[in-house]
Order: structure tokens, then sequence, then C-alpha cells
């Protein structure tokens, strides 16, 4: 292990709410570091694509050109491609620094500590999701723009959440035939999200645009994929539909499916924060239970990019031992549209009855839902299945067996991603204690 | 003759056949253009990526003789090796 | 009010092990399981069937047992993962196949297949150790296990033969009775306290929390063929004091690795600890090199229940407790897994008044007492 780094504000994860929480510290005369486990910052969001091609939603772009030429401008110091695997109350993180040919291990010694670890798609099990074709809906985007070229392919977009008009106007944008956008979703319940939108009027420009994209393109809402199908046992040829009452087959050579966005709550987990539910609960500033450790963005509720931002000026300046009060209003605004959102995206009884006694619950250790009987207990569950104890360590099934059964994964523990044994195994160094008033000066 | 999947690029060994792929494809993209799975999975089914940000570990191939490696996670450089982890 | 044959409190692997065997009696068997396997030695331990001669009582119940697992497997569903892999003790220096010539010596003269390894055929047998080894000593018939499908197993055999499960924590046991957290009395005139290193129904047991750390890996095939356990682990495992570490090796039918070990008295606390875990690990990289590449996917914590004299108690409470109903099946330190069945199979045959297959003396738990007196002699 190399000597620790030490920062009086460390950022983890550089989408939006790290992005403005690290800019906002680093203008008020912080020394801040920002880590993220992708090559560039931006996050999901703002993934970059690997050819420059502008997005179809134009104002995005300039958003995200804007905020990462802040960032640069304010100082703070991204240290990409690290992978936080460890964290302690003692006031330090290990991250794992990759490359194919060896690893390093850095810790980082830090003051104040922002999480701002973002969300990721929730998947749920139905018969054929593990054949080749499948994908998230929003990891079909973020295959695309890791160069997985889509134009000519006939795609249905599916699952539930505002990311599938994004997702499926990117598609299109690149030259999928999106045919049909499946959207969960009553009609009814996404009409009172919809209306209640006038409040924020830029948002709902937003979703017109992706409309307009998608002029080609069916939305169904009250609609959900029962199957996928192989024509060959091996490869997705087609997509099983309902809306309840028909049901119907359509021919598609992939299938982008997710169910909204789970929060990547592990760091805070680990680190013994108290939560409200599955969410980080944090005050006005952002704080959450550890005095020094502030959470922003997805982890705190699913709200989107502009709760992002907001909550990650206002722990960028908590941080920064400046006043927050001026933002709280609008933190307040977009927590509200966050309430609405998972009212309106809430997922139907009917979706847990898709996964049939034979379908794979687990995909790392291929266990299927018929196993799942008789055990009580995530515990249970995983010590008698093997269901969570393959490398994504339950973050895929941990979601979807939340939903079907209703018991939550146990408590988490490093390596919070699986990591060479040799980043476990070398013996850290000791830190020597300084007082933050004098890191300046070292 | 490589099989040529991109104009220009990066020179990509998947599963023991030359493929060029554009600089900055990921490795999990290269493996979807080249129509191989990153895995076979513990009970013989061949897998591709699923969620493209390094979360669900679906991607994982032998990327230059090591086991295990997520590719969504890695962008393609000219020459390597990649092979289906079985 | 309930009555039955035989109460036992604990359903970890022991627990199990012994209801099944009561039940084999057809006798009225109750379970009451507490928490399951979470936070148990079962849930947590690696699942080594081994062969160990700490002392001639262990050795004996450890070959004794390990007999009965060959027998089980055979019976036990896939999900037990029993693979008779055969446990390679390695020698580093000449000092140590010296005490390796010994022990293949012993294990001989009581029958117990064993045969020493040349450096060459050590490094033939596991290629991944590292060069310079001096050789090792190979146990063929011992084997691992997946300890929570064997428990379940057990558990599900007793069932089928008409025990009967009481998913709820015990507070307080004896006299006959055992109370359950919803209020619930059952009665027995036998109990077994089958509790790990949970004292809290009987406080006068002496047994300590020995807290280790294991890693397991994702799965690399062929990577490992045997469990590999240095010669120094027994002086690692010999201590009462110090924390310690050994590299101990095993291959799991999935392919993966699992890795330790380690031992520390007087940390009460589930936390991984990182000092002791990267020590564990430096060990195992020192005789394994290349473990150091491959992808670890978890770590946890164990807590082992160990006696002063590192033997098992496994009869009636004598000496801990005046109640005649009270038995015990308890205290088996890192030896709970491989001794399961044979503690189970001497605990009914002491409560039958039946012909033990091996002396049960030595592990009355009647012995304390007599330990005690001589001690302050």
């Amino acid at each position: 292990m190399s000597a620790a780094i030490v920062t009086e504000v460390l950022v983890i994860g550089a989408g939006p709410a790290g992005i403005a929480a690290a800019a906002a510290a680093a203008e008020h005369g912080r020394k801040v570091i920002v880590l993220d486990d992708n090559r560039k910052p931006g996050g999901q969001i703002w993934r970059e694509a690997s050819s420059a091609k502008p997005s179809p939603v134009r104002e995005k772009d300039s958003m995200k050109q804007r905020a990462l030429e802040r960032l640069r401008r304010s100082g703070a110091q991204l240290l990409a491609g690290r992978t936080v695997f460890s964290s302690s109350a003692d006031g330090f993180v290990d991250a794992l620094r990759e490359n194919p040919a060896n690893s390093e291990v850095e810790r980082i010694q830090y003051g104040q500590l922002i999480l701002a670890t973002g969300a990721r798609e929730r998947f749920l099990p139905f018969p054929g999701w593990t054949l080749p074709g499948v994908f998230g809906a929003g990891g079909l985007q973020a295959l695309v723009r890791a160069g997985y070229p889509v134009a000519g392919k006939r795609v249905v977009v599916a699952g539930t959440g505002p990311l599938l008009l994004a997702v499926a106007a990117h598609l299109a944008h690149d030259g999928a035939t999106v045919s049909t956008v499946a959207e969960q979703a009553a009609f009814s319940k996404l009409a009172t999200f919809t209306a209640s939108l006038w409040r924020q009027p830029a948002k709902l420009v937003q979703g017109m645009r992706y409309r307009s994209t998608l002029r080609s393109t069916r939305y169904r809402t009250g609609c959900w994929v029962v199957e996928a199908l192989a024509s060959d046992g091996q490869t997705l040829s087609a997509v099983r539909l309902t809306d309840g009452n028909r049901t119907w087959t359509e021919r598609c050579d992939l299938l982008a499916c997710g169910y909204h966005l789970v929060p990547n709550t592990e760091i805070a987990e680990l680190l013994g924060c108290a939560f409200e539910g599955s969410f980080v609960q944090v005050d006005e500033q952002q704080r959450t239970s550890i005095p020094n450790v502030f959470c922003v963005g997805e982890p705190t509720g699913i709200a989107g990019l502009d709760a992002a931002l907001a909550q990650g000026e206002v722990a960028g300046l908590a941080s920064a031992a400046k006043s927050t009060a001026a933002l709280h209003g609008r933190v307040l605004k977009e927590c509200a549209f966050a309430k609405r959102m998972e009212r309106a995206f809430v997922l139907r009884e009917e979706l847990r009855s898709l996964a049939k006694q034979d379908t794979i619950v687990c995909r790392c250790e291929d266990v299927p839902f018929a196993s799942l009987r008789g055990h009580t207990g995530w515990s249970e569950i995983k010590l008698q299945t093997r269901c969570g104890m393959g490398p994504c360590q339950g973050r895929v099934c941990g979601p979807a067996i939340d939903f079907l059964l209703g018991c939550k994964p146990a408590s988490v523990r490093q390596p919070l991603y699986p990591v060479p044994l040799s980043a476990l195994g070398s013996a850290p160094e000791p830190i020597p204690s300084v007082a933050f008033t004098q890191i300046e000066k070292l | 003759m490589p099989e040529t999947l991109s104009s220009q690029g990066v020179t990509v060994q998947i599963n023991g056949k030359t493929f060029e792929v554009a600089r900055g494809t990921s490795v999990a993209a290269a493996l979807l253009l080249a129509g191989q799975p990153s895995r076979i999975s513990v009970t013989g089914e061949p897998r591709t990526a699923l969620c493209g940000m390094g979360i669900c570990f679906e991607c994982r191939a032998v990327v230059n003789g090591v086991q295990h490696q997520r590719t969504c996670q890695l962008v393609c450089e000219d020459g390597i090796t990649v092979e289906t982890n079985r | 009010m309930k009555a039955f044959d035989v109460l036992v409190v604990g359903a970890g692997i022991v627990g199990s092990a012994v209801a099944r065997e009561c039940a084999l009696l057809g006798w009225r068997v109750g379970i009451v399981t507490g928490d399951g396997l979470s936070g148990s030695a079962t849930a947590a331990g690696m699942g080594h069937l081994v062969v160990m001669d700490d002392s001639p009582a262990q050795l004996a119940l450890t070959a004794y047992s390990r007999s009965l697992w060959h027998h089980l497997a055979t019976h036990s569903p896939k999900s037990a993962e029993y693979e008779r892999c055969g446990t390679i003790w390695i020698a580093a220096d000449t000092e140590e196949i010296a005490d390796a010539h010994a022990k293949c010596e012993m294990y001989v003269s009581l029958g117990i297949e064993a045969r020493m390894l040349s450096a060459a055929e050590l490094a033939q047998a596991e290629p991944n150790l590292r060069s310079g080894l001096a050789g090792g000593l190979l146990v063929p018939d011992d084997g691992v296990i997946y300890p929570p499908a064997a428990a379940a197993y057990f558990l599900d055999e007793a069932t089928r033969l008409g025990a009967k499960l009481f998913p709820l924590r015990a507070t307080a046991a004896g006299n006959g009775e055992v109370c359950l957290s919803d209020g619930t009395v059952l009665n027995s005139e036998r109990i077994v306290l089958a509790i790990g290193a949970d004292c809290k129904l009987l406080p006068a047991l002496p047994i300590q929390e020995r807290k280790g750390h294991l890693v397991i890996t994702d799965r690399y095939p062929g990577f490992l063929r045997h469990q590999l356990v240095e010669l120094g682990y027994l002086n690692s495992a010999h201590k009462f004091t110090d924390d310690s570490v050994a590299f101990n090796v095993q291959p799991r039918q999935t392919g993966q690795l699992l890795i330790g070990s380690s031992r520390q008295y007087g940390s009460a606390s589930p936390e991984i600890e990182p000092a002791i875990l990267s020590r564990m690990l430096d060990r195992a990289r020192e005789y394994m090199p290349g473990l150091g590449d491959l992808s670890a996917l978890r770590a946890w914590t164990g807590f082992r229940a160990a006696t002063p004299d590192k033997l098992p108690l496994i009869g009636r409470a004598t000496g801990l407790s005046d109640d005649s109903t009270l038995w015990l099946a308890a205290g088996f330190e890192g030896l709970g897994i491989t001794n399961a069945p044979g503690a189970a199979r001497l605990l009914v045959a002491v409560m039958t008044d039946q012909k033990t297959a091996i002396d049960a003396t030595p592990y009355l738990p009647a012995r304390l007492k007599q330990q005690e007196s001589m001690a302050c002699a």
C-alpha cells in the first residue's frame, strides 16, 4: 500500500451530486479529493460516449460541460478509476486503483466525507432475462456509449421509471428502431405525476423532447415484459408483453429492461450511518447521523439530477462551514418531486409473479426461484441456496428478493467489492493522527 | 485479414479471432460486437453484460490472461486478448 | 405443556446432528432453533473434516467422526458439497519434516492412512505452492463439506423422523423445562444444550470465544486440489493467549478457495479487523504467492467455542450444574464440523447407558470439576 493521501474533504462519486459538492467545497478554500470508479467524471447520467456524438438532449450536455468546467476550475482533485472497497469510522477509506497489469491500494484520510455514490438499476427476474440480448435499460445505454453500436437493431425498452424514455431517445438517436417502450406504471398514476410537473416546467420540456425523438415508438403504460424468448435457445429474438388483459409477442434484437433505481448505500452502511427505510438519513445540511459524513443525491432518495445538484451544493458548502440556508427551498422542492415520482412508478403486484420456479434469481450463482422456497430471511437464503454469494455480493438479486419475498440483505462488510486478495493482505501503513488545521502545513 | 467491426481503431483478440474496434470501445462492448459471451455461468449458460456500470459482474471475462475482469470497466487497448470466462 | 423425550437447544451442526441421532431412536424430539444458523460457528466455519492429533482423546474423536462422515456423505445432498480431497500438512523446513514424520508414523500405527510427500511430490500435488518447501504429509481420507447445508440435512432428517422445530430463542433451560421467547414452556427429562459459545443459558460453562477470520475467492477451478495446512498451524491452534495466524486454504467444490486462519481471544466484536486479516493473508501468500492475484469476494468472522482443555463437553452437565436434566454438546472449538456426528453418537449412547464406540470419559463435562480440584490440590 502506498502512503496515505490526506484531504480535508473527500467526495466519493463524481456524478452530478459529487461534482457539485466537490466544486462548492473547493471554491471555499477546502482541499478536496473526488474519487470515482469510472475513468471519467459524470456518473451514470453524464456518462461520456466513446465517440463524440452530441446527446439528443442538448441542455444536458451543456449542463455537464458547465459542471465539469466548474469542477476543474475549483481546484478539487479528481482521482478516477478508484473503487472504494473499505471505509473506517476512523476517518479513512481504502480504494483500489485498477489496471489489468497490477492494482494498487490507496488509503485516503479525510476530515469530512461526502458520499455521492449514486444509484443502480433495479432488476427483476423474469423467464429469459439471462439471455444474451437482454440488458438493463441504463445498462444498454451505457454499453452503447462505450462503443456498442445499435444502429439498425430493433429494441424494446421496458420496466419503469423516467429513465426509460431517456434511454429510448438515446437508442433511437443512435439509429436503433425502438418499437415499444413498455412502462409498467398505469397511465392514471403517470398522469397525476405529469400533471404535477407544472411546478417544474423544465422537467416537462425535457420529457417532451424525448417524446419528439420517438415519434415512431409506441409508448405503452400499464404494460410489462413477461418473458424474453430465444429462437435458437441462446440469443434473444422476441419478448412477450402484457397489459394485464392481453399478452402478445414482439420481435426484437435487444431488450433494455430496468425497474427504476436502487441507491448505492454500501459505504454508508459500513460506516454505520442511520437509515430511513432504504435511504441514508440526512439533515437539512445533508449531514448523516455521523457528524463529519454527508450524503447527497440518490442514496438519500431517488430524486434525479436537479436534486442531486442542489444537495451536492448544500453538502459542499456545509463541509466548508458556509451557510446553506439559501438552498434549502430548492432541495425541499426536489425532494417533494422525488416523493411524487416514487408514487408514480411504484411496482405493480403482478411483477411479483413474473419469476417462474426455474427462473434464475441470482445470476452469479444461477440460483432458481424455486430453491428460495421454505427459507426465511436473507441470511438463511444466502447460506442455504448460495443466492447473493457471488461477486456482485447481492447487488442485483438483493433488491429483487426484497421485492419478491420482502427480505433485505444482511449487513455489509469489507471488501465492498471483490478485490485482488493482495489488496486485503497488504499491511496498512500506520496513519499519524494529525489535526486538520495542521494539514495544510504538511 | 482481421474481421473489421469499425473503421479506425485498435486490434483485439477475442476467443482467438482478431477484431478491430473503435478507439475508446469498452471490452464489454467489443465482446458484444464480436457476438461472444463474456462468461459461461455456473450452470453453463452464455452471459453478456447486463448493467454496463460495474455492478452486476455478468461481463466478467479473461483479459490478458487474468480471470474475472469486469469488461465494462475496461477500455480496449491495442493488442489485448479477451477470452470468455469459463 | 408439551412433553418430549429430549429437547435440543441450538440447531448448529452439533445440535442438528444430536437431534437426528435422537430421532433415529424413535424419540419425541423438540429442537429450539433460535436464530437459526446466523451468528453460529456452523455458518462461519471452514468445513474441514480432519483428523487432529493434539491429544489422544482429540485424535480418537476426530478419527471416529471422520469415519461417520464417510458414511453420511453417501446420503447427504449434493448441496453439502462433500469432497474427500485430503489434507496436506506442509513442512516448510527440515525441522517440520521431522514433525511430519512423527505425525505420519503415529497415524499409520493407528490405522489412519497417511504418507510423506517429498518436496518434488508436494510441488507436483500443488503446483501453486511456493518453491523451496521441504515436503508434506498427505492424509488422503480427510475431506471438506459445506457446513450450513450439512446441518440443514441433519435437521431435515430429524424432522422427517418426527422432530418438531421451535424457531424461537430459549430464555431459560433447566429442571426439565425450556422456556421460549414467546412464553411457551417445553418439557422433557433431557435437555441438550448445543449452544456453541453462547453461555447465557448456563453461565457456569467455562467456554471462551475464539475469533477467526476467513476470506473466500471467486472461482478458480484447478488452482488448489487439497486442503493445505502449515504444520505450524498446531502451534497456532495450541496457543492460549496471543493472537495467531496460520496458512490454511481449502478448495471448494465450486472452484472457490477458502482462506484462513486466525485465532484471537478477547475480541467479542464480529467486525473484521484489518490488522489480523492482513497478517493472515500475508501468511497465506508466503506459502502460495499466486493467491495475491485472485479475486477475493468476501471476508467474515466467526467465533470458536474453546474449553480450557481444548476438548469438547459431551455428556451430563455434572459439575457445572446440579440439574440432572441438563446435558451438553458444546465447546468444540475449531472441530465442531468434524466432530458433530461422533459427538451426537457418543451423547446418545451416554444418555441411554449404551456402550460407546470410543471411550467417552475424556469428553464428559464432569472432568472439569476434577481438573479444577487437582489444580487446587
